[in-house]
């Protein structure tokens, strides 16, 4: 056999290799315990401005959401704009949309995992986080909005003399259940991916840090044997979380589709609400991912254009599939011709309010897919970010056209008249500054990166040399 | 065994629309529309005031309401609606009751009247968003609490010691005057015999100058009201809903 001593002339690269591997975070692989102690350094790194935004936050969440509530439970709902026939506010208005903000966390963490999506990797926590702390806000959204919050375990099937229990036939009592659930389960499967983390963060600090970890991280000190029952944990959440998800936005819906209001009762409502949440979720993680970019030390090796690439190219196509439903939504009160839902569809497009519609559809449909079409301008961080700040105040707007808006309109032509917020304001603006300083904390305090999902990650991406091409492969370890 | 392939048949009143208890016409071409009905049914049942800002801000919360609309608004021609006093019309197929998730609002089965349980309310507002007619008053405020509004310290003397007085936060509506029912009900058993018609009537109905609301038993053919609710000018508001309403409203010919 002949054989072919191989010329020595400089390598050329190769014309389809215009792309440097290193770009992608998967190929582009650090010493474990130094990405360790970029993340750890993270966590630690204050400085004046942090701290200063934080004070301002908790002064915004003491008083306009603190007292403002302390004045409306003492001197009742009155204080806000609520009134006939506008019974539901913004209040429920930000539920939807927080719960909404909650479903990309879900989606991202799961069904990416599920689907074995790579690049979402050193995100997952960042938008599960988003899940909870979200939630958290829709809470307490419902509990503002109730007349009387101080007996609000009414709704709760306890046990008791008088034999008293709720209403199942009522929406209402579905929410609680599907929020209920919502809640564990995210909190579950934010805490399950969590575990070695923690543990990670346990062995690298001291003082108090340790204690906290040490209680989090419950004993976990990585062997075979407890890698393999969380896999197992997290793959069974996965699985579970997902309809768990479906349902709860499916079912937040239904407080609408079910009542008997024009331009509410709709059987298109429950695909449409959960388009919807991951319309204004995944803008919203393209945000935050924005923000912990430019302030966090260390994540801009992490969180790379790539990233935002993923995610610029799921908004895109959530916008897209949004105005199919939104379409859909439209097209029968459009086409169906009852009198009510017409009237309301007419008052909704050329009434006073009508520049919130136009603006609605601006910023969630012409304005995405006039941007997130160009690969570059998706991977700009700054760019998608101010997409998805519009796609939020877009979807913002199109529930408070479902809720105040759509029930302006109703058969008694008697009563119509025009809800304008009052006390809803400052809360509102309270919910969201209590939103980003729980995310402020949470960042100092538990890893925003799940560093051994990175890790595992890197080491199964490999690059084979096929003739000259440099093909980046992926070994599947499970 | 033979299977009835008969297709059913379809007449004007449904099985259930027959039945109910009590119930109430309203002839809107007697109607002056002279508002006394609201004051003596605010009296009766001890609907507060809320003061003038509430009030502009239309949290009225009169459990009888007059409507009035201009069917042409183009100013030579303007034509007015007959008067329509609106009250709770006491479905029997109620939109308010199954979506109340802690049973305040409930149906009774032996009076065929919707009643809402005041303490167990915790206003969510469902019962009012779902209600059609929108005749549900919500308590925005403590309207009755003398506390922290002294100048009604006297004008607590003219509560109703039969009917509640309600806190902030929970829904109310109208009741059909319940507690008249009551009386005239334990008193007719006292005396050991049913309730004669016209023995009592609602406050909205004994108020009227015009005599245009009758209250009764329906499900009695001789009674003032039923009389009154069979004839061709009868009508239900909404009826295409489906919600069985108890209030019948005459308007136009005869």
């Amino acid at each position: 056999m002949a054989t072919y001593a191989k010329p020595l002339v400089r390598q050329q690269p190769h014309t389809e290799e215009h792309e440097d591997p290193r770009e992608h975070l998967m190929h582009d692989p650090l010493p474990r315990g130094k990405m360790n102690e970029m993340v750890m350094e993270s966590m630690h790194e204050t400085n004046p401005i942090f701290w200063v935004i934080t004070a301002v936050l908790a002064g915004i969440v003491v008083f306009a959401l603190g007292y403002e509530w302390y004045v409306l439970i003492m001197q009742g709902q009155g204080t806000a704009g609520v009134t006939r026939p506008d019974y539901w506010g913004v209040f429920l208005v930000n539920t939807v949309f927080w719960i909404g903000i909650s479903h990309a966390g879900t989606f991202i963490s799961a069904i990416l995992r599920v689907m074995k999506v790579e690049s979402r990797r050193p995100f997952t926590r960042a938008a599960e986080l988003m899940t909870t702390f979200g939630l958290i806000q829709a809470g307490l959204s419902i509990f503002m909005h109730l007349g009387r919050v101080w007996v609000v375990y009414f709704m709760v099937p306890f046990p008791n003399e008088r034999r008293l229990w709720p209403d199942f036939h009522s929406p209402l009592m579905w929410d609680l259940m599907a929020i209920t659930t919502y809640v564990l389960c995210s909190t579950m499967y934010l805490f399950l991916p969590l575990i070695p983390d923690v543990a990670m963060a346990r062995d690298r600090s001291e003082g108090w840090r340790k204690v906290f970890y040490r209680i989090l991280a419950l004993g976990f000190r990585g062997t075979e044997g407890e890698w393999k029952n969380l896999v197992t944990a997290m793959n069974i959440f996965a699985f579970a979380i997902i309809p768990v998800m479906f349902s709860v936005h499916t079912i937040v819906s239904w407080d609408f589709a079910m009542a008997t209001r024009p331009g509410w009762s709709s059987t298109v409502f429950g695909p449409y609400f959960v388009i919807g949440a991951l319309h204004s979720g995944m803008a919203a993680v393209a945000i935050v991912l924005f923000l912990l970019r430019s302030t966090m030390k260390h994540y801009k090796y992490f969180i790379r254009p790539e990233h935002f690439g993923t995610i610029g190219m799921l908004m895109l196509l959530v916008s897209m599939a949004w105005a199919y439903f939104y379409f859909n939504d439209y097209i029968v009160p459009w086409y169906g011709g009852d009198k009510w839902d017409k009237l309301l569809q007419e008052y909704t497009e050329t009434g006073p309010l009508a520049y919130l519609w136009f603006t609605m559809l601006i910023v969630n449909i012409v304005i995405p897919w006039a941007t997130l079409w160009n690969k570059k301008w998706r991977e700009t961080p700054w760019l998608l970010a101010s997409v998805g700040l519009l796609i939020n105040v877009g979807m913002y707007i199109e529930r408070y056209l479902i809720i105040p808006v759509g029930v302006t309109i109703t058969r008694m032509p008697f009563t119509w008249r025009q809800y304008y917020p009052r006390i809803e304001i400052p809360m509102t603006i309270g919910t969201f500054a209590l939103f980003l300083l729980l995310y402020m904390l949470a960042s100092r305090l538990i890893p925003l990166i799940p560093v051994w999902e990175v890790q595992e990650g890197q080491e199964n991406h490999i690059l084979r040399k096929v003739g000259k091409a440099n093909i980046p492969s992926i070994s599947e370890l499970e | 065994m033979t299977t009835d392939l008969a297709m059913p048949v379809f007449t004007n009143n449904s099985e259930e629309e027959l039945q109910g208890r009590w119930g109430m016409v309203v002839d809107q071409d007697l109607c002056t529309g002279c508002q006394a009905c609201v004051a003596a049914c605010s009296m009766e049942n001890n609907v507060p005031f809320v003061e003038e800002e509430d009030a502009a801000y239309g949290r009225a919360m009169h459990w009888i309401r007059i409507e009035r609309l201009w069917e042409k608004t183009e100013y030579p021609e303007v034509k007015m609606t007959p008067f329509q006093p609106t009250m709770c019309q006491q479905c029997h197929n109620a939109p308010c009751e199954p979506v109340c998730p802690v049973f305040a609002s409930v149906h009774s089965a032996s009076e065929d009247l919707n009643l809402q349980v005041y303490n167990r309310c915790i206003g969510t507002r469902y019962c009012g968003n779902n209600c059609p007619y929108q005749v549900r008053a919500f308590n925005w405020r403590d309207y009755t609490d003398a506390r922290i509004r002294p100048h009604l310290t006297t004008l607590q003397n003219q509560l109703n010691p039969d009917v509640t007085v309600r806190r902030r936060g929970v829904m109310e509506k109208c009741t059909f005057c319940i507690q008249r029912i009551h009386k005239a009900e334990d008193k007719a058993k006292s005396e050991g015999r049913e309730i004669e018609d016209g023995e009592f009537t609602t406050a909205c109905a004994q108020a009227c100058p015009a005599n245009a609301i009758t209250f009764g038993r329906i499900d009695d053919p001789n009674s003032a009201v039923s009389k009154a609710a069979t004839g061709s000018r009868g009508r239900h508001l909404l009826e295409e809903l489906g919600t069985l309403p108890r209030v019948t409203y005459l308007a136009g010919g005869a």
